[in-house]
């Protein structure tokens, strides 16, 4: 599986020995550039690899431990970040020929925290173009492949960070999820991805998709590393409105304790679709939480099923107005013309891949005179429906369980030239971003091929302690 | 408003209005392609014509914030230089771009 | 009366004014770059300004604080408000949309009071984001026909603005005229904008349409592109005239953008707003709604100032002048009003003290109120003829102060009391006894050579009004 040289150390393990000098951040930034070197060719994980620059910042750490300041609680992690985070004055693409070579003058909320905390940038990595996707095949630069398999897609549309993760790249990955972007690249790639309560963590420099789903979260290689990074990342920022003004308890303490007593809820009328395997990995991890102390219950989210529809015609609505101001006046890329008019249809087709075009067409006809009350207004109601039905649900369970993709890593081309179906990826994870819940998908052994298979936990609004201790009695009831 | 009953499919002629909206250039066949897609993703997605939603309210908000603001006060500015030398084209501390004519 | 009574046959003029404003804050209306006019360009911007992939905007506290006090001027409802977006793609548009406010805004159903007693009510108040600047290079005249390429300087990009729209209560271009004028007036007395339309920080657009009353309203054109109050009555009377006259001819009107052209006098079409684009307005998803409290509106409302039209009622009822006079109008215009009650205050006499502001300080006064005071006293009583105390207030305003008295003294105005004025009278009548009989049996004329010889014996010292007034007593008394 993973193929980092050394015993899986927790990223708290790490930061600490940086700190007290007993490892050297160097050191650990060559073993994972030596990983890249080893498999980046045939798993293309990054659009950027930052060699140098990680070199340069493990020097600083460590030249830091050496006169006694404090590096930070991250020192020497390593971490990957998806090309859709603004880095300054380092190149930012989205995987897409329109940001082709693009250096922000700014950088991301998340990325200053990280960089604060001591962390180490290794590289940006590969997405879906501007996040549009779920299997990282639409990407301007050439897919991504899971180290598991490099027959077979990483997920997407955060496949690069996913990949990083699972490859040993990186000691921690971070992806964006607007719909299930880093869940179901977890779940395929066998590690855990948390998309946490919309407005945890600022969206400051994420380049935006959709912005009333849109949330950052960390892939990491255990349930503590993960929440490590939403304690470190999660919290208020003035630069983004929408960001919760409030203290997030501690995550590290939260994973302390054990489900007993708690209500897990069995989503009876659960859309279906999902494989045998899935399916039966989903109902070991019942079975493991009961032995754990939990009590599984039964709850209904009627309108769970239509959340692919309504996450068609809301997404794609807010990322036509989103993706509007890629019109190469400012930034990016320019094809010229004779006006500016001709200057827009012509770069933004020629910049914007089929899966961008078909996701803006559509958000543009869902708004359009006319057509908002059947599409956009329509959706906005549904979206009331399933966030009603989840706090329903919440009254008689404290987490749910689902599967969190239908399958285990599919073939490169598998999903054809139907858009539709590469859609149904995302059935379990949508209707969580609708909501603005938190989701997170926790490795359960495996399925077919041998594949590994996620299971995914949801909660209620600001549950994140919850969700994260049922996801630790997974992890430890996991046959690793 | 009152609500629509079954949705309008998508033609040709609608998605070339659309297409021009948002300033995307398409070959015709290319268009042709894109309208059939469409059109079979918005088939797909009648099934919440059958939802009764008279009387929800539309969710327009994930969590319910108000009143957030930012004091009056002025932060640094972003270079120029840095900020033209990303710029397509540049003239004059200005970014430059072809004739502005035909409608906004 | 508006000499816009000359409208041919029974049409009737219907003008709604759309006028927005720049707000007077330190920063933008969603970043906090300087909210600045006349900087080198591009260098008052930032990421929300740039429209930079991953920026997003916070909204500034003091814009809204201005806002409300824009609503609570022209007696708006200040309500819970969100903000949306307008989409459209030009190059001086960073995020090829706008953030606007739709179907909820700030401030809704108010009214602003012409001084001619003429409401014009105010549909609604809202805020929204300024646009950046594109100068065309290589046309004639700066214009966009024929140029070779466009620059565009981001400065202004998100400056905040409110756009307040009136409802189509004009009926003349004097009233559109007059209604921008107090529009303006109220919005610096309540400092939300220095509200200069030369500087753009006051812009006005105008909806034009005729009809006969009684029947329906026509269609109205847009006309954009006004510089000037001045300008816009010009360009309201044009169009209106060119609407009629199609309508005479049996053509129609269509819906139109029309840019007024300063240079030929007239209006041109920019576009049809049927062709407008379709704006797809959508919830802003990266705000939150705006609902101030109640405590917030009722301290903005209590905080207002004395508004222009209070002013001048104020001041009429002091000073015993119209509050439509133009010695009214110019002293509360320039925000003299107050220092004309000073000078009350101190005992002057406030009519008098009302023509000596207006005609000596274009600005601000540099004289003190009590000086002034016993100036305005010396008048009245006589003491000194206006033309004296002309003389007088000229010097007090050049050295910046001073004793009447002196100066007066200084320039040898002695006072000349009634009875000397008696004995010149007389004087006068024996030297022009025809004049007398003429004046006596209705020849207004031949007062003004009697008094004429008067001014002259007395060496101008004679006050002309008490000179006439006299003359006019004889006459009664000898009827």
């Amino acid at each position: 599986m993973s193929a980092s040289p050394e015993p899986r150390l927790t990223a708290s393990a790490i930061a600490a020995s940086v700190r007290d000098g007993s490892r050297k951040a160097a050191d650990i930034v060559e073993q994972h550039l030596a990983a890249i070197a080893a498999r980046e060719p045939e798993i293309h994980a990054f659009n950027l690899v930052l060699a140098d620059e990680a070199r340069a910042d493990a020097a600083r750490i460590d030249a830091q431990v050496a006169a006694g300041d404090d590096p930070g609680p991250l020192a020497g992690v390593t971490v990957a970040l998806k090309d859709n985070m603004c880095t300054r004055g380092i190149p930012t693409t989205c995987s897409s020929k329109i940001l082709e070579g693009w250096r922000p003058p700014y950088d991301a909320t998340v990325v200053s925290v990280l960089r604060d905390a001591g962390a180490i940038v290794v590289g940006k990595t590969n997405l879906d173009e501007f996040a549009m996707g779920s299997s990282t095949e639409n990407s301007a630069f050439g897919p991504t492949r899971n180290p598991h398999d490099i027959t077979r897609v990483p997920g997407g549309s955060s496949g690069g960070s996913a990949a990083s993760v699972a490859a040993g790249f990186s000691q921690i990955g971070f992806g964006s999820d607007t719909g299930g972007s880093i869940r179901q690249p977890a779940a395929l790639c066998g590690v855990v991805g948390v998309k946490p309560t919309y407005g945890y963590v600022s969206r400051y420099g994420l380049i935006a998709f959709a912005s009333s789903l849109d949330q950052i979260g960390p892939f990491t290689n255990s349930v503590e590393d993960s929440a490590l990074m939403l304690d470190v990342i999660g919290g208020h920022d003035p630069l983004d409105s929408t960001s919760i003004p409030q203290e997030h308890p501690s995550l590290r303490e939260a994973i302390q304790q054990d489900v007993a007593g708690m209500r897990i809820g069995r989503i009876t009328d659960l859309p279906e679709g999902a494989d045998p395997d899935v399916v039966q990995r989903l109902e070991v991890a019942f079975d493991t939480l009961r032995a754990a102390g939990a009590k599984i219950v039964d709850v209904q989210v009627p309108a769970f099923t239509f959340g692919l529809t309504a996450y068609y015609l809301i997404a794609p609505a807010e990322a036509s107005s989103n993706l509007a101001r890629y019109d190469g006046v400012r930034y990016g890329m320019r094809v010229d013309a004779a006006d500016t008019n001709a200057m827009y249809g012509a770069t933004r087709a020629a910049g914007f891949g089929d899966e961008v075009k078909r996701r803006i067409m559509l958000g543009t006809y869902a708004l359009s005179a006319g057509y908002y009350d059947a599409y956009y207004g329509k959706a906005l109601k549904v979206r009331r429906l399933i966030s009603d039905d989840f706090d329903r649900a919440y009254q008689n369970a404290d987490a749910l369980l689902t599967p969190t993709s239908p399958s285990v890593a599919f073939q490169f081309g598998a999903k054809g030239d139907n858009p539709l179906a590469m859609y149904l990826c995302d059935t379990y994870t949508i209707p969580s971003n609708l909501s603005g819940q938190p989701g997170m998908s926790v490795p359960f052994g495996t399925g077919a091929h041998g594949l590994p298979v996620g299971v995914q936990v949801l909660a209620g609004t600001l549950q994140e302690p919850t969700m994260f201790r049922v996801a630790a009695a997974l992890e430890r009831g996991t046959a690793r | 408003m009152p609500e629509s009953s079954a949705p309008v499919r998508i033609t040709p002629e609608v998605a070339a209005k659309v297409a021009h909206l948002a300033r995307l250039d398409f070959e015709p066949d290319e268009l042709v392609r894109m309208t059939a897609q469409l059109d079979g993703m918005l088939e797909h997605f009648a099934d919440i014509d059958a939802l009764d939603l008279s009387t929800v309210v539309p969710m327009t908000q994930a969590f319910p914030l108000v009143n957030v603001l930012r004091a009056d006060v002025v932060q640094p500015c972003l270079d120029r230089d840095e900020v033209l030398a990303s710029a397509p084209a540049a003239e004059d501390g200005r970014f430059r771009v072809p004739p502005i004519i035909g409608s906004e | 009366m508006s000499k816009y009574d000359g409208l041919p046959g029974e049409w009737e003029l219907v003008v709604g004014l759309e006028v927005h404003v720049e707000l007077a804050t330190a920063t933008k209306l969603f970043s906090a770059s300087p909210n600045r006019f006349g900087d080198e360009p591009n260098t008052n911007i930032d990421p929300v300004t740039l429209g930079l992939p991953g920026a997003l905007p916070v909204l500034n506290e003091q814009a809204v604080e201005l806002a409300m006090r824009i609503g609570a001027a022209l007696n708006c409802t200040i309500q819970p408000c969100t903000f949306h977006r307008k989409n459209y793609f030009y190059p001086d548009m960073p995020k090829a949309y706008q953030i606007s406010q739709y179907d909820q805004p700030l401030n809704v159903d108010g009214f602003l009071d012409l001084p001619n007693g003429v409401r014009v009510g105010v549909e609604r108040a809202h805020m929204e984001e300024d646009a950046g600047k594109s100068t065309h290079v290589g046309g004639s005249g700066g214009r966009v026909h024929g140029a070779t390429y466009s620059l565009i300087d981001l400065n202004r990009a998100g400056v905040p603005l409110v756009e307040i729209v009136s409802r189509p209560d004009i009926r003349s271009a004097d009233d559109a005229r007059s209604y921008v004028n107090e529009l303006r007036g109220i919005l610096l007395a309540i400092g939300a904008s220095d509200a200069k339309m030369e500087e753009g920080s006051m812009r006005v657009d105008a909806n034009v349409s005729v009809h006969k009353p009684g029947t329906p309203l026509g269609t109205r054109c847009e006309i954009k592109n006004v510089n000037s109050v001045r300008s816009m009555g010009r360009a309201i009377e044009y169009e209106a005239r060119r609407q009629i006259d199609l309508v005479e001819a049996g053509d129609v009107v269509r819906q139109q953008t029309r840019h007024w052209d300063e240079t030929d006098g007239r209006t041109h079409t920019l576009r049809s707003k049927e062709d407008a684009d379709d704006y797809r307005y959508f919830l802003e998803p990266d705000l939150v709604p705006l609902a101030p409290s109640a405590e917030w509106i009722a301290r903005v409302t209590a905080a207002l100032p004395m508004l222009p039209a209070a002013r001048r009622a104020r001041l009429a009822d002091a000073t015993g002048q119209p509050a439509t006079s133009e010695a009214v109008t110019i002293v509360v215009e320039r925000g003299q009003d107050d220092y004309v009650l000073a000078i009350a205050a101190a005992g002057g006499d406030a009519g008098r003290a009302l023509v000596y502001v207006k005609e000596a300080f274009a600005d601000s006064p540099n004289v003190t109120a009590a000086d002034v005071a016993a100036l305005t006293q010396m008048e009245v009583s006589g003491a000194l003829t206006a033309t004296q105390a002309k003389t007088v207030l000229a010097e007090l305003v050049t050295n910046g102060g001073g004793d009447a008295k002196v100066i007066a003294a200084k320039h040898g105005f002695e006072a000349i009391d009634t009875s000397e004025i008696e004995r010149f009278i007389d004087q006068a009548l024996a030297e022009d006894p025809d004049a007398w009989q003429k004046f006596c049996s209705g020849d207004a004329k031949a007062m003004g050579a009697l008094v004429g010889l008067v001014m002259k014996a007395s060496r101008g010292k004679a006050d002309g009004r008490a000179v006439t007034a006299s003359l006019q007593q004889r006459r009664t008394d000898r009827s």
